[in-house]
């Protein structure tokens, strides 16, 4: 682990003027990508990282951000860290559907001039990699040295290995499956039917907040494990007592209010929608009648696979399933379930193993 | 030792080596026999030592079953010196020639006669170079002789292609011919599953 910071990062922007067909049928008028990079592409240009996004992340990886935000995975992405920023020339872009700059149902619409709002077209992950490979192109890269991501974000990395094999060298897939269970599913369910329920999704002047907070409480629960949960709240009260009351009186509740809140400031509903949409369509298998060592077999990256044992919401079993089928199909890959206690949110977290892991497995052995 | 298992091995076979270790081995095996190799560890620093080869691993109990992996899908399977640590050294062979067209598996030969004499005359469970632990730390716990082991090959469904017999240091020694359960130190094996 390191303290080294990359410090002030600057946000580009790519704009692809062409029309963009999704895999929906529908078509995005072209559109614009913001995206970040960090340390420097060698004369070799074989050096260079895509960092894919999960649900609520951006383009924003580390650094600090004009109005000084760190990046979303700053402790793991600079100098001398996991990612380490003095080897490797690093990017991380806003997917489309976005709501932190990329094209997304926020922009305008060109055939009608108002926002996109709830007829953003769905996209899905193998749109997303087809726009990530334009911002390849447009950055002159002749390929991906690797890509990487966790969560959602590892289902990019996945994506990328078959439907580019000639373009990335090594994937690192984290905290991720090759589709979500039908528990998966359900929560995403529960977090859209909070946000449609909101009396203000749709409404021309008021944004669906409510909504977009219960989203955000129950998927942070998800993202924590039990024990995590106990350790940093137990059944601490806020006053002390119980009042009897529907207020905050529970420490957890007043947190998960806390978080709702600040996220329903930042984030974009129609983008949160989504983006849950994304998860729960992603199936690479079914390209191959649900054999997915049949849908890997095109796979030419080395692969890492990364997971941690609180995990539940993308559990270890799930990681494994992966690995069979990248055994199954004959496929260079490495399995590491890591030891945490922090759930889902230990993708995000440095530590020891964690980092070392991906250094080495990145290191290049030629 | 690595040398040995190498003769054993045909160049680009695909090899599982169980309880990988550092990946040592298979790293040998893919710089001499061009094999693509993949191991299994659990303990975290050796499967870093593995990445660090470039060695393929999954972190995986054996004794948390191997029934993830196709019938007849590696070349090879190895198991050196850790089927005596299983807790269920049988359904390790029964699966271990269900994966493997072949199987190369070696032994610590509890039968030697250093052990022998450390029992009779000693009255303590032996400990050697090949079985340095106390009998309460060791993670040995189905120690076992060649005819053992043989006799586990009969009941379980292995037949036995080649055997060797061998020193600690993986030396081979003609003269352990003479008396092979006693004399052996190490005995490699290269066995398959019957027709």
């Amino acid at each position: 682990m390191s303290n080294d910071s990359l410090g002030r990062v600057e946000t580009k922007s790519f704009i692809h003027k062409d029309s963009f067909s999704l895999k929906s049928g529908k078509t995005l008028q072209g559109f614009e990508m913001v995206y970040q990079t960090y340390g420097e592409l060698n004369e070799a240009k074989d050096n260079a990282i895509l960092i894919c996004h999960a649900l609520s992340g951006n383009h924003h990886v580390a650094g600090l951000s004009e109005d000084d935000k760190k990046g979303w995975w700053d402790d793991m992405v600079g100098p001398n860290k996991a990612f380490d920023t003095n080897k490797y020339f690093i990017v991380g872009c806003n997917n489309l559907g976005g709501c932190h700059g990329s094209t997304g149902p926020n922009s305008i619409n060109p055939e009608n001039n108002i926002a996109f709002g709830s007829s953003f077209p769905m996209v899905t992950v193998e749109d997303w990699v087809k726009s990530q490979d334009l911002l390849r192109t447009h950055l002159g890269l002749p390929y991906w040295y690797a890509v990487v991501g966790g969560s959602l974000g590892g289902m990019q990395a996945l994506q990328w290995s078959i439907d580019y094999p000639d373009l990335v060298k090594k994937i690192v897939v984290i905290a991720a499956a090759a589709k979500l269970s039908a528990q998966n599913i359900a929560f995403n369910e529960i977090a859209r039917q909070a946000i449609l329920a909101d009396p203000n999704y749709n409404s021309e002047d008021k944004l669906p907040k409510t909504g977009l907070g219960l989203a955000r409480m129950l998927g942070h629960i998800t993202y924590l494990s039990d024990d995590a949960m106990r350790q940093k709240f137990g059944r601490d009260m806020k006053k002390g007592e119980v009042n009897f009351s529907y207020d905050v009186e529970f420490e957890v509740e007043s947190y998960l209010r806390y978080q709702g809140e600040s996220f329903s400031n930042r984030f974009d509903a129609h983008t949160y929608l989504l983006m849950t949409k994304v998860l729960d369509y992603f199936d690479p298998a079914e390209s191959h009648e649900g054999d997915l060592a049949k849908t890997l077999k095109s796979v030419t990256a080395k692969t890492l696979l990364v997971a941690f044992s609180s995990d539940w919401r993308f559990s270890p079993e799930r990681s494994r399933e992966l690995a069979n089928a990248f055994i199954e199909a004959e496929k260079d890959v490495s399995f590491l379930e890591i030891d945490s206690p922090h759930g889902h949110d230990a993708f995000l977290m440095p530590s020891e193993t964690y980092d070392s892991a991906i250094e080495t497995f990145l290191e290049k052995n030629e | 030792m690595n040398k040995l298992i190498g003769n054993f091995i045909q160049s680009n076979a695909r090899v599982l080596d169980l309880g990988c270790g550092d990946g040592s081995l298979l790293a040998f095996l893919k710089k001499n026999n061009q094999v693509r190799g993949l191991g299994l560890e659990i303990d975290h620093k050796k499967i870093q030592e593995c990445l660090q080869k470039d060695v393929s691993v999954i972190d995986q109990d054996i004794d948390s079953g191997l029934s993830n992996f196709q019938d007849q899908s590696f070349d090879a399977v190895i198991m050196s010196q850790s089927i005596q640590a299983l807790r269920k050294p049988e359904v390790a062979l029964e699966e271990i020639i269900r994966i493997g067209k072949e199987a190369i598996i070696s032994i610590p030969n509890f039968a030697n006669w250093r052990c022998r004499l450390q029992l009779i005359f000693g009255g303590t469970m032996p400990i050697s170079s090949a079985l340095p632990h106390d009998w309460y730390s060791t993670p040995n716990i189905h120690l076992c002789s060649l005819k053992d082991f043989e006799k586990l090959c009969i009941d379980h469904g292995a037949d036995i292609l080649d055997r060797q017999l061998l020193s600690f240091d993986g030396e081979e020694q003609s003269f352990m011919k003479v008396a092979p359960n006693l004399l052996t130190e190490i005995a490699l094996y290269r066995v398959k599953a019957k027709n």
